[in-house]
């Protein structure tokens, strides 16, 4: 191998690693069952790693290994000292370190998910961690929690709104709700699941699997050139 | 107060490109390093620092904490041991990087007055193994070796990006699970042109601010009172030059000790360490 091949060190960000996703939203609206869900989907087919952000317990990252849909050790959990937007927005340094080890460990991966703790409706991942993410709503927050919009609502590359099963018992309008996101995403897709009905949420698995395969092409032969 | 009378114009040299009129005895600007110390201390700095209590978390939890006269005596203990012994440890690796960077050879000869603990050592690499060893040799309880070196690790990581220096890479090349936290800041320290001296209050510092953030956020303390707690403080008192790395300070904290190897045993917890 020549000096100036393969060596992937000084190769810009991006290249020769796999895609991180990050998936916040709301605590209660269902980010690890769609986490879950995903391994589920994408398991088969894609080489997975999950770092998981806690609020105070590795309550998720034990539903997780509990379900049994990936390898427990690639698995990793994160506290964040009652910050769990600090650790996806202002300091990712600890998380940035988790995706690392998976890599490093367990690599070549294609797909890692970074799942944040349950925040508010400001929460978005920085670039620096997520290259896609996901917020996910689910209707019982109320019809209105689009329209109020707010970064992850209106930024996150995929909006999920989950647990459209509960529409019809807390009178939420679903109609209503598609409306109102796109009025504030500007184009970006909304997606509506009942995880509890789809447990591979095949909707949002399928949008992941195009985002990876875009992601691959973009990003694995460039560096030969 | 220079009034108008004085035709003193409201502008200083810096406004006007003219170098800094106060120089210390190196010629140095009296300013020189402070930019990058004020960086490094700040909690805002992303390396990971804010999910650290450093055995605050447990002292809540157990109620060995539970006001802010519980907290002051804490972060007393805190500096007077951990605190004293990071600030050691971080004056030692800065003072190191220092004398490594000297382009001239002969400053670095032993018994020359530029050089000191390190000096004796042929390669950087080989120091900072041995000055991790010296940390790791401080610090009783595994649990607090680990949180240390997960800090350090996160800490080369971002300092690598922010002030890109050779210390910084042999450092990360000597000890690749991290070094410990300490000789991390030191090396950075130094990389973002602090002093020993500079280098040693960062670590003094962030020895007690992340469990005094913590307290506030666990107890709803007054992070006013806290603060007050922070501004009284001895951090000079912990500080001092070190030409013997056998010889750093080993100051124990058995009940850090054990809060620290409990912490990772108790089931809910919002803290790393």
């Amino acid at each position: 191998m020549s000096a100036n091949h393969d060596d992937h060190h000084d190769a810009p960000d991006g290249h020769g690693r796999a895609l991180r996703l990050g998936i916040g939203g709301p605590v209660g609206s269902g980010k690890t069952a769609l986490t879950a869900a995903l391994c589920r989907s994408l398991g088969p087919s894609l080489r997975l790693g999950v770092v998981t952000n806690d609020i105070y317990t590795t309550e998720d990252a034990d539903f997780l290994r509990r379900a049994g849909v990936i390898d427990p050790d690639r698995i990793m959990a994160v506290q964040t000292g009652c910050c769990p937007h600090t650790a996806i927005r202002d300091d990712i340094a600890a998380n940035v370190d988790a995706v690392e080890t998976l890599e490093e460990r367990f690599g070549p991966l294609d797909l890692v998910i970074v799942e944040s703790g349950g925040d508010n409706l400001t929460a978005t991942f920085s670039r620096g961690l997520a290259d896609r993410q996901i917020f996910v709503l689910d209707v019982s927050g109320g019809d209105k929690v689009p329209r109020k919009g707010g970064p992850g609502v209106t930024s996150a590359d995929l909006l999920v709104v989950n647990k459209t099963d509960l529409a019809p018992m807390v009178g939420a309008d679903l109609t209503v709700m598609s409306r109102d996101a796109a009025a504030v995403r500007d184009g970006k897709p909304v997606l509506f699941t009942s995880i509890r009905e789809d447990r591979g949420a095949h909707s949002v698995a399928e949008w992941v699997a195009g985002v990876v395969d875009s992601w691959r092409h973009q990003h694995s032969h460039s560096h030969l050139s | 107060m220079d009034g108008p009378a004085t035709g003193a114009p409201a502008v200083n040299g810096a406004t006007l490109g003219l170098p800094p009129t106060q120089t210390a005895a190196s010629g140095m600007p009296l300013t020189h390093g402070l930019a990058g110390l004020l960086l490094l201390a700040d909690s805002r700095l992303p390396a990971g620092g804010h999910a650290h209590s450093g055995g605050a978390e447990e002292a809540c939890r157990t109620g060995a904490i539970s006001g802010p006269e519980d907290l002051a005596r804490f972060l007393r203990g805190r500096l007077a041991t951990a605190g004293r012994v990071a600030a050691a440890l971080a004056w030692s690796a800065c003072e190191a990087a220092q004398a490594f960077s000297r382009p001239d050879k002969e400053s670095r000869e032993p018994g020359s007055p530029a050089s000191s603990g390190q000096a004796r050592v042929a390669d950087p690499e080989t120091a900072w193994r041995l000055l991790d060893a010296e940390a790791d040799a401080r610090i009783a309880s595994p649990a607090q070796r680990l949180a240390g070196r997960t800090q350090g690790r996160l800490l080369i990581r971002t300092a690598r990006r922010i002030w890109p220096s050779t210390a910084l890479e042999t450092l990360a090349r000597a000890v690749p699970d991290g070094a410990h936290h300490p000789i991390a800041l030191g090396v950075a320290a130094q990389a973002a042109g602090c002093t020993p001296d500079q280098a040693a209050m960062a670590a003094a510092y962030t020895s007690v601010t992340g469990a005094a953030t913590a307290a506030v956020r666990l107890l709803g303390l007054d992070p006013v009172t806290v603060h007050r707690l922070l501004a009284e403080l001895p951090y000079d008192s912990v500080i001092a030059e070190q030409h013997d790395w056998s010889a750093l300070p080993a100051h124990a904290a058995p009940a850090l000790d054990l809060l620290a190897e409990q912490h990772l045993r108790t089931e809910v917890r919002l803290f790393v360490s």
